[in-house]
């Protein structure tokens, strides 16, 4: 039978990104289309009737949401090139990548929103310091290693790697601090990833992202300068 | 993998506890059960098994700590695949399904519980209430699609989605009386109402599901703790 897969997409999602990463590691060929999250499209409405969100992956007309559900389903079904999955084999090294993912959403996703949001200069410096909180702790995790996976590229890497994109972009001034400065070797990291195609390909370049953020804040008459 | 060592950090009131116990229940594992004063000092052993969010339920084999409940059962089906059947499903599209229905169970419904017990103002309880309907909903189409005519969302067996909705139905009775109203109930949502009944008696969930009134009581202990620290 012949493999059919089709993402719904929103081109600034860090939700998106991560899946489109996860189908360039694996050598996915798939139709991208681009939803209008202010009139959704009757087949996002269909395939995700309880959140109206994306990304949305249809695989032979089944979908399947939420990005990370999306991941661990890809690397279930489809080996990558070289025969090897995202997740490790060991139980125990699941869970920690699983906890570390979940960490991501629950944390460092909230702290990130916060900063695109901010009203005020407090919210922002509040907002900022729970970020760094969270990559100084991944960051522990990464240690030494190139990734997260260890010599190669693993789920946590992916997971987090919607981020890259966000995080040079609030080096080119969407905050006021510079990740770089603070975790530096989380940096490393982010530039290593983005020198993959899966990433370059899936990533909006980050001066777009920035120049997105700043004009989406301006719309909603939110001040970009302190 | 070899049987190890097995504590579970946790408190009996604790529906993400109870879930993991059903879990560790599905696969016969023979576990050290330390119970947690959870709104006392955190002791110091679960501030070591769990730093980053200092929260029960805390799986620990052979000295390793494992966090978060969900997560904690996809470790135990996944380190005792000799014991019992699996609690996920075998197909990689129903774990999907799966893994939603808990998301959406932990991240959306059980949160709008929590919410109505916080709430004095009958407008808000009522729109809270109005969302906790239009949910018990969803989880009525999620089971019927799921079970497919069988039992429980897992067909013949108890498995994952069961459990994880499975451990609210104390807090759910709890909330059923405070409300005056059924949640899951034969006319609006019948196949929740038989999968209740059949849940809470299945050899996984007997006596650990505590029972309404214990809850009531802890949860006004906690409400008058709170009080008088001010």
């Amino acid at each position: 039978m012949s493999e059919e897969w089709v993402l719904l997409d929103f081109r600034p999602s860090m939700f998106s990104y991560r899946v489109k990463i996860a189908l360039a590691e694996k050598g996915i060929s798939y139709e991208c289309r681009e939803e209008d999250l202010r009139n959704k499209s009757p087949l996002l409405l269909e395939m995700n009737p309880v959140h109206k969100k994306i990304p949305v992956l249809i695989h032979n007309g089944k979908p399947i949401c939420e990005s990370v559900n999306i991941i661990q389903y890809i690397d279930e079904v489809c080996k990558d090139k070289n025969g090897l999955q995202f997740l490790p084999s060991d139980p125990y090294e699941k869970a920690q990548a699983r906890f570390w993912a979940d960490f991501i959403d629950k944390k460092l996703h909230v702290a990130s929103m916060k900063i695109t949001w901010h009203k005020t200069k407090e919210e922002l410096e509040e907002a900022e310091k729970e970020m760094i909180d969270c990559l100084k702790l991944l960051e522990q995790e990464l240690g030494d290693k190139p990734y997260f996976g260890g010599e190669r590229l693993g789920y946590l890497d992916i997971v987090l790697g919607g981020f890259c994109s966000w995080f040079c972009a609030i080096d080119l001034g969407l905050g006021n601090i510079s990740i770089d400065a603070e975790c530096s070797k989380l940096m490393e990291w982010t530039k290593r990833c983005m020198e993959r195609e899966s990433f370059s390909k899936s990533l909006e370049e980050p001066h777009k992202l920035h120049d997105f953020v700043v004009q989406m804040r301006e719309r909603w008459g939110l001040t970009n300068k302190y | 993998m070899a049987k190890g060592d097995v504590q579970l950090l946790g408190a009996w009131s604790s529906p993400f506890t109870n879930r993991v116990q059903m879990a560790l229940n599905l696969k016969s594992i023979d576990y050290e059960f330390i119970e947690v004063n959870f709104y006392s000092n955190k002791s110091e052993s679960l501030l070591k098994a769990n730093p980053v969010h200092k929260t029960i339920p805390v799986l620990i084999h052979d000295e390793k700590p494992i966090c978060e409940s969900l997560i904690i059962i996809q470790y135990i089906d996944e380190a005792w695949t000799k014991n019992g059947q699996s609690i996920l499903p075998s197909d990689p599209y129903d774990r999907a399904i799966a893994r939603f229905w808990a998301a959406y169970i932990d991240e959306k419904w059980f949160p709008l519980l929590k919410e109505l017990g916080k709430e004095s103002g009958d407008e808000t309880k009522a729109a809270i209430m109005r969302k906790i309907f239009e949910g018990a909903g969803l989880l009525e189409e999620a089971f019927v699609k799921c079970s497919k005519g069988k039992e429980f969302f897992d067909g013949d067996n108890v498995g994952y989605v069961d459990i994880v909705l499975g451990c609210f139905l104390g807090w759910i009775k709890v909330t059923e009386s405070m409300a005056g109203l059924k949640l899951f109930d034969e006319t609006r949502t019948p196949g929740l109402a038989g999968w209740a009944e059949r849940f809470v008696s299945h050899n996984a969930a007997k006596d650990i599901v505590p029972e309404p009134h214990k809850l009531i009581e802890f949860y006004m202990m906690v409400q008058a703790a709170k009080a008088s620290t001010g």
